[in-house]
């Protein structure tokens, strides 16, 4: 949009007219050193070639019959942001030209890589929906505008999103959102449990719902029938639903951390923390790895395949009352009974801000669009971009009727669930929801036939549990090590190295070229360049060795 | 700020219009007077104090602001906006995600449903792993659906001995056996014609380039050109043309585009079809010939296997044979590769196969090893990318070009010693002809689905073969795509076979070690197996 926009003020004139002068004014400015006229200069690029390919096919340039040349030639220029968004990995080095076969492997398996990234890029800028977004005056803040004022603003369907359910008898209740955001499911702390369509508010109940109840974990169906009731999770607090594995992760009041295989109905593994008491969780939906708050101000990492913690990180003096974690896996955010709220890049683990809320917040949760809320006693307030410039006021703020003790943003829309004691509210949050989902992945609008294939993919596909790691991309990224040991390997086994290099043997001369001590000669000479460019690979080797030598952030965790 | 395209979105329209009096009375004495005014009036004549939504586009963002007051509407013109008691009343921005459920569900149930996507990686986590799933998935799935066999031609009476594929027609098929000969429709997968084409074996057979005849060679001394129409009711199965030869023929081959056909037995003999004696005869050194091929784009050359364990190319041109290749073990056909045509590749008895560059016969390319017995026929798929062998070991297998390795062995209970193979030329089929006088037709593919693909299915297959491609080298895709059941003879016996040649690598590299350096130089596989070329 933005850059659509870019190209609208500028007078078209500057676009496509006169293209040679510009493009001799441009390379000028190009050599002066002018990063201001990036633009203009892709533009000119772009028509050259253009230029060149309607001279490939033939006949008048790019001019059409009517005599006229096509202003825009080619294909449209790709915002570079975009194209960011969907690159994956780097690039690496293209083999050495002996292995052509594989050069050429490679060349045309990152020219495809490139199209779908360019396609990818060029399909983003046409997605129907923008986010949504509140805008104070200029000298109005948007946590001053209530919640009536805003459902007075927008239309009324939106309108009907911000609404409470006066549920007092069962007392405080906690909340979960379906993976498509149509459900909701409420659980009151006096044994009341409800699934509603919220936007429709017709109770229903969705495939599978799990509930663990003052001793063990129970599975209802659909209709509402108790399908089984697990003994080996007893005493459990907090759940996370791994949805893409299938894994319905448990922390218990006796400290154990277990997974239960939702697909085939069994336990994946029980790991005792040592911890006490675990009744903060939160699941990293980057990478399906557990994060634990402990009382001793510690949030510990972990996945099914490791009895011990991968990260440890001492985060807050006093117990850690919550803990969130964003969609891309890059932040955490987390508050204690120290009163902070304290945000982490979980890829460095590093802290990035630590904020000091008077009341310390009890609940938290990320939305997918970034934006936080933290309920601090009876008041939910969001904040907008936690990790980037310190935050000093909240972009919204409201006040429940009760202690709250349950807050969610529903996926895909506007919409802040708030659990507490009186009932539940949903809060409408301009700007919380990804405006496009992805039909294939949780549509909001499926049908039940959708929904069942969807099931069925879904199932098909499941990640084992043993993939679950720090980077769920490692399995696409090349084992060296194992390649190094199988060399040695087959160095014994074949009593050579195959892939040593060649003893130098001097060609044969004639017309006295090859008498011994020229022979002698020449070989010094090879030795010595080999000597040379050995010597350089070891500098360069030590170089970047230093380099990568330096202490990481992770190394403290180390053993 | 950007504007985010506010312009054309009517609910921010809506949200200024549909604003109400509470927050308004907090502004401005103005303002307050605005509303009681507005309040004042709505009861009485409405049409006075109508609402005007107005835009004002200032630098950089644009305002949405309700103007009340007036004089008159058809006066308004951007000046006298900015200087007329225009009464800025508030500016709060908001929007909320609202979509049309109409946009994303179906308009009819006649429609397909409606699936917007977006590709945006954070939607899609777990990229790599599920990815991996999906071709892991994909490489068992492949294995269940594995089932090659597609059906047994049953009809001769001796064994099978010799075949030949129709140039023009998919669907026509001969096969000459140990005492006549029959033509198949492959699609009927029935027997069209039988003849009785020579006395004991028919040693080889060529269709015509035309598709219009066909020649038999046996072992009654005569090379017989027969049409490929059956005749007619009443008249008699007669050849078109009898040569009677002096010594017993072992296999034929003809021209790409001429008339001119090349046999060989004692010697290689290169006929013109409208005479009766050879044009021209190759022999070197006194000895017989197996097989003969004309290479099928440089068509003036020829290749033949000698059973003095030689390799011999010939130029039709030229008097003399061009040179040849000594191995270590006879050679019993070979293959032109039908799209790189200076490639062969030939079975030899030591149970290998062997693809050498014509240029440089001096090691072969590729040593191709699996088979467990003599390799006895080896045809190039059209592609020119695998080829089939046939064995003595009862089994048929498809090596990539390059591989040194089969990808893929076929075999019954009942299939006996293979001897002789033919890809079809749609890439699709395996013919292989053996001794217990069945034709069996095998699928060149093994999982592959026959028959007509919706355009979906074909992108899934599409779509999982890149997946299995991408993830061929994990270990446990690997195992899975690898494993084959195999006859338990044939089993112990590549055991056998694989303990006897780690042994002789071990002695190898233990006499390599105790002597002195440089006196026992590595001899390569490929180096092993040729003995010398000859010019």
């Amino acid at each position: 949009m933005i850059d659509i926009c870019l190209f609208c003020n500028q007078p078209p004139t500057r676009y496509w007219e006169g293209t040679e002068e510009e493009g001799k004014n441009d390379g000028k400015k190009q050599k002066e050193g002018d990063n201001n006229e990036q633009t203009p200069q892709q533009n000119n690029t772009r028509t050259k070639k253009g230029g060149k390919r309607g001279g490939k096919r033939g006949g008048a340039g790019k001019k059409v019959i009517s005599g006229k040349s096509d202003p825009f030639p080619g294909s449209a220029p790709v915002p570079e942001e975009k194209l960011n968004k969907f690159k994956r990995g780097v690039k690496g080095e293209l083999p050495p030209r002996p292995q052509y076969k594989l050069r050429d492997v490679v060349i045309r398996s990152e020219a495809a890589s490139d199209l779908a990234q360019k396609q990818n890029a060029r399909y983003d800028l046409m997605l129907p929906e923008d986010a949504g977004f509140l805008e104070g005056d200029e000298d109005e803040d948007t946590c001053t505008i209530s919640q009536d004022d805003i459902v007075d603003a927008v239309d009324i369907t939106a309108g009907a999103k911000y609404f409470s359910l006066t549920l007092s008898q069962f007392g405080p209740y906690r909340l979960d959102y379906s993976k498509t955001g149509r459900h909701l499911l409420l659980g009151g702390r006096r044994g009341h449990v409800t699934c509603l369509d919220w936007q429709s508010k017709q109770l229903m109940l969705h495939t599978l719902t799990f509930m663990a109840q003052k001793k063990w974990l129970y599975i209802y169906d659909n209709k509402g029938i108790e399908l089984h009731c697990i003994r080996k999770f007893n005493d459990v607090l907090r759940m996370q639903f791994l949805p893409y594995h299938f894994l319905l992760a448990t922390a218990s009041a006796t400290g154990f951390l277990q997974y239960l295989d939702v697909s085939v109905g069994k336990e994946v593994v029980a790991i005792c923390t040592k911890a006490g008491r675990l009744d903060v969780m939160a699941h990293n939906p980057h990478n399906a790895i557990i994060h634990l708050g402990h009382s001793n101000g510690t949030v510990t990492l972990w996945t099914p395949n490791q009895r011990e913690p991968l990260v440890k990180m001492l985060c807050h003096q006093g117990g850690v009352r919550s803990v969130a974690v964003d969609k891309t896996g890059t932040y955490m955010v987390t508050s204690g009974m120290d009163k902070k709220l304290k945000v982490y890049d979980i890829r460095a683990y590093r802290p990035l801000q630590s904020y000091f809320l008077p009341a310390g917040a009890s609940c938290l949760s990320l939305s997918q669009r970034g934006l936080l809320s933290a309920a601090t006693g009876d008041i939910v307030q969001v904040y907008r971009d936690v990790w980037g410039i310190p935050v000093t006021k909240p972009y919204m703020a409201h006040r429940a009727k009760g202690s709250v003790w349950g807050v969610h943003f529903c996926p895909f829309e506007d919409v802040l669930g708030v659990g507490h004691g009186e009932g539940f509210t949903s809060m409408v949050v301009p700007g919380a929801g990804e405006p496009n989902f992805d039909g294939l992945d949780a549509n909001p609008y499926r049908s039940a036939k959708q929904r069942q294939e969807w099931e069925v993919k879904a199932l098909l596909e499941k990640i084992q549990p043993e993939l679950i790691g720090l980077d769920p991309s490692q399995l696409s990224q090349v084992d060296h090590s194992t390649w190094e040991q199988r060399h040695v390997d087959r160095v014994q086994v074949l009593g050579f190295d195959p892939l040593a290099k060649e003893k130098f043997t001097p060609r044969l001369k004639t017309k006295g070229r090859s008498s011994s001590g020229k022979v002698e000669k020449r070989k010094k000479q090879v030795a010595h360049e080999d000597q040379r460019i050995d010597k350089e690979r070891k500098e360069k080797e030590k170089k970047k060795a230093a380099a990568a030598g330096q202490k990481s952030a992770l190394d403290r965790f180390r053993k | 700020k950007t504007t985010r395209g506010m312009l054309s979105d009517s609910r921010v329209f809506d949200a200024c219009e549909n604003r109400k009096s509470k927050r308004r009375k907090k502004q401005s004495p103005t303002d307050f007077r605005l509303s009681r005014l507005r309040r004042d009036s709505s009861g009485t004549s409405r049409s006075n104090w109508k609402i005007n939504t107005m835009i004002m586009k200032t630098n950089n963002s644009i305002y949405l602001c309700r103007q009340s007051f007036f004089p008159s509407r058809n006066s308004c013109s951007p000046v006298q906006f900015r200087n007329s008691s225009f009464i800025h009343i508030h500016a709060m921005k908001v929007k909320v995600l609202s979509r049309n459920p109409d946009d994303y569900v179906r308009e009819t149930k006649l429609d397909i449903q409606r699936v917007p996507r977006n590709y945006d990686p954070s939607l899609h986590p777990f990229e790599v792993p599920r990815e991996y799933t999906r071709a892991l998935n994909a490489t068992k799935l492949e294995r269940v659906f594995a089932k090659p066999f597609l059906a047994s031609l049953d009809g001769h009476r001796d064994g099978v001995n010799c075949m030949a594929k129709h140039p023009k027609s998919l669907s026509t098929m001969l096969s000459g056996s140990c005492d006549g000969e029959v033509v198949w429709n492959l699609t009927k997968r029935e027997c069209v014609r039988t003849l009785q084409a020579h006395e004991g074996f028919v040693r080889g057979m060529v269709v015509r380039f035309c598709g219009t005849s066909f020649f038999t060679v046996g072992d009654d001394k005569t090379i017989k050109q027969w049409k490929m129409e059956t005749p007619g009711y009443g008249e008699e199965e007669e050849p078109l043309n009898t040569i009677l030869g002096k010594s017993v023929f072992t296999s034929i081959d003809h021209h790409q585009k001429e008339g001119v056909f090349v046999t060989c037995g004692q010697q290689v003999d290169i006929w013109d079809e409208q005479r009766s004696s050879p044009i021209r005869s190759f022999s070197w050194g006194v000895d017989s010939f197996s097989c003969v091929r004309f290479n099928p784009v440089e068509t003036e050359l020829l290749a033949s296997c000698a059973s003095d364990r030689s390799i011999v190319l010939y130029d039709m041109r030229e008097a003399t044979p061009l040179k040849k290749v000594i191995m270590n073990m006879r050679s019993n056909t070979l293959c032109w590769n039908p799209m790189e045509a200076y490639n062969f590749t030939c079975s030899n008895e030591d149970y290998n196969l062997y693809t050498y560059d014509m240029r440089y016969l001096d090691k072969p390319f590729t040593v191709h090893m699996d088979h467990v017995s003599a390799v006895l026929d080896v045809d190039y798929s059209p592609t020119g990318k695998e080829f089939v062998s046939a064995s003595f070991d009862k089994t048929i297998r498809i090596f990539p070009k390059d591989s040194g390795h089969s990808r893929e062995v076929y075999h019954t209970k009942r299939m006996q010693h293979v001897i002789s193979i033919k890809w079809s030329s749609d890439n699709k089929y395996i013919l292989s002809a053996s001794d217990e006088m069945n034709i069996r037709l095998w699928k060149a593919n093994a999982s592959e689905k026959l028959g007509l693909l919706a355009p979906r299915e074909k992108a899934a297959v599409n779509y999982s073969q890149k997946l299995k491609e991408k993830f061929q080298h994990h270990p446990q895709i690997r195992r899975i795509s690898r494993h084959r059941h195999l006859p338990k003879s044939i089993y112990s016996q590549s055991k056998e076979l694989r303990v006897m040649k780690e042994a002789r690598r071990r002695k190898e590299r233990n006499v390599r070690k105790h002597s002195k350096p440089g006196s026992m130089p590595v001899v390569t596989e490929k180096e092993k197996h040729v003995v010398t070329v000859v010019k």
